[in-house]
């Protein structure tokens, strides 16, 4: 009987393996094996977190294939990796070394102004970052297997991944209201094919899997994500820059599970030290946005 | 009698598409992240996710004792994927087992990374001749399977995908990725043949419960083919 390999189904069944899950940005071996350990579902092998990435400056790059090689063998869960918005020979090098999906971010500095990889080329499944729902179909339309709110990376701050994941189930819930002559005008309107906008508007929902990113550094960030419709969590810095981050990403795994329940969640909130300082979204520039990376 | 209802441990992974195939059987899914949600049902789903992630999280909350009897009990459960790994007696390299009740030996990621991963079409013979649309990803594999244990199906080159020993079914596929109902509806009927009225107290009368079962509500026509 006919096998195929790296279909859509399973490209987007991984993600739908890892809902209601924990993704942790890594950048050694060591954190690699203290998040599996603490409950994580897969992890994002990185060089520096992206409150690191932001305090640097310069231009932020894929990183080292040595150090994503040494994350992979480290662990048994799947790993991802970045790669810059449109640099898609960055891409082929993260699918040559076998990673388990690709994040093409906002939180690298973009290779192209214009145009984003075209996913559908490669063998290995693909993440990207949306602040609304034109945005999370047109990366979908490009192949993106799965999606994430962009939120703002390295901050500590939740405010926009909230402001961004009601964005995208506003959006699907407006949708869903129109009339399906009313749908040719929304796609315009959204910027996005019409097959895909009326596909959300009769299912209720995106095609793919969407988890929030940017900004998660407590338990309760976590469920409030979760409560607003995340199928799940990626944590960035609010990890390794916490306190105690065996613990926050433990307790942070803990109420990503049980997010409607708020005895569990002041359960697992307490005494856990300090979670990452974090910075008020109104004291950075606008060109020091990430969200606003990407289109 | 009231509607069955069949847990689906949601600690993390495909918690939701198992619940929705079960909605499409006309049986209500329960989510199970605490040792209380488990009070009032027939049979039990451990989903596909991360194995890793889920035995720690089992652990966590206080459920593997109480999953544990619920299996002695004789209550049908199913496990696909990462839920196949934790019903297994051993696993190759390493982790300890779960819930040991499947007397097999089980490799995970067995076929590779995810660009490994594959969808294809198998028999399982036990629920008809109609193939299977079977999606593997990060998948693991039976190495080895004891002399209890009914091996289900297997891909074209032997290895084992799909096992049942007494009253415990895996898949190392995702049936609820394909839409495929078959594998839920034979758990729905061995959990009403488990919990008969009468509740032991009264002669088994086998397949009555499936019966009743059946006429309580639409969409169960591949039920009747399968028991």
């Amino acid at each position: 009987m006919s096998t195929e390999t790296s279909t859509w189904a399973t490209k987007k069944g991984l993600a739908q393996m890892l809902k209601g899950g924990v993704i942790m940005d890594v950048v050694t071996a060591e954190h690699a094996r203290i998040a599996e350990d603490a409950g994580a579902c897969a992890v994002m092998a990185l060089e520096r977190v992206p409150a690191d990435i932001r305090a640097a400056g310069g231009v932020a790059r894929m990183s080292d294939p040595a150090l994503i090689e040494e994350i992979m063998h480290a662990v048994t869960i799947p790993v991802m990796a970045k790669a810059r918005i449109g640099h898609f020979v960055e891409a082929q090098i993260l699918e040559a070394l076998g990673v388990d999906y690709i994040d093409e971010s906002e939180v690298l500095t973009p290779a192209d102004e214009s145009f984003h990889i075209d996913k559908h080329q490669f063998k290995v499944p693909f993440v990207c970052g949306c602040r609304d729902l034109g945005e999370a179909l047109r990366r979908i339309a490009e192949g993106a297997a799965m999606i994430r709110t962009k939120g703002e990376a390295g901050t500590g701050n939740i405010v926009e991944a909230v402001r961004h994941i009601r964005a995208v189930h506003s959006g699907i819930r407006a949708l869903a209201a129109k009339r399906d002559d009313e749908l040719f005008t929304a796609a315009k309107d959204l910027q996005a094919p019409y097959e895909l906008v009326a596909e959300v508007a009769h299912t209720g929902r995106l095609p793919v899997v969407n988890f929030v990113a940017g900004g998660i550094s407590t338990p309760a960030d976590a469920a409030l994500a979760m409560q607003l419709g995340a199928e799940g969590v990626f944590v960035g810095s609010g990890i390794f820059k916490s306190d105690d981050p065996a613990r926050m990403a433990r307790a942070i795994v803990q109420a990503t599970t049980h997010y409607d329940d708020p005895r569990i969640l002041a359960d697992v909130s307490k005494g856990l030290g300090a979670p990452m300082r974090g910075l008020e979204l109104a004291t950075i520039a606008e060109a020091d946005r990430l969200a606003v990376r990407g289109w | 009698m009231t509607a069955m209802k069949i847990g689906v441990l949601a600690m993390q992974g495909a918690f939701a598409e198992h619940i929705q195939i079960l909605r499409d059987i006309g049986v209500e899914g329960v989510p199970i992240r605490l040792p209380e949600d488990l009070d009032g049902i027939s049979g039990l789903i451990l989903p596909g996710g991360e194995s890793t992630t889920m035995r720690k999280l089992v652990d966590r909350w206080g459920l593997r004792e109480p999953i544990e009897r619920l299996i002695e009990s004789g209550a049908p459960v199913l496990g696909t994927c990462a839920g196949m790994i934790l019903l297994s007696r051993r696993i190759v390299d390493g982790d300890e087992s779960v819930f040991p009740v499947l007397d097999v030996e089980i490799k995970r990621n067995a076929f590779g990374r995810q660009l490994d991963s594959f969808e294809t079409d198998l028999v399982v013979p036990l629920l008809g001749n109609r193939p299977m649309h079977a999606v593997f990803i990060r998948a693991p594999i039976v190495e080895r399977a004891g002399p209890d244990v009914d091996v289900l199906a297997r891909l074209d080159d032997g290895r084992i995908v799909a096992v049942r020993q007494r009253n415990v079914l895996a898949t190392a596929f995702h049936p609820e990725l394909a839409g495929e109902t078959r594998f839920h509806s034979l758990l729905a009927t061995m959990a009403a043949d488990h919990d008969e009225p009468g509740e032991g107290s009264a002669p088994r009368r086998r397949g009555s419960a499936a019966r009743d079962m059946a006429s309580g509500s639409p969409g169960r026509n591949r039920q009747a083919a399968s028991s």
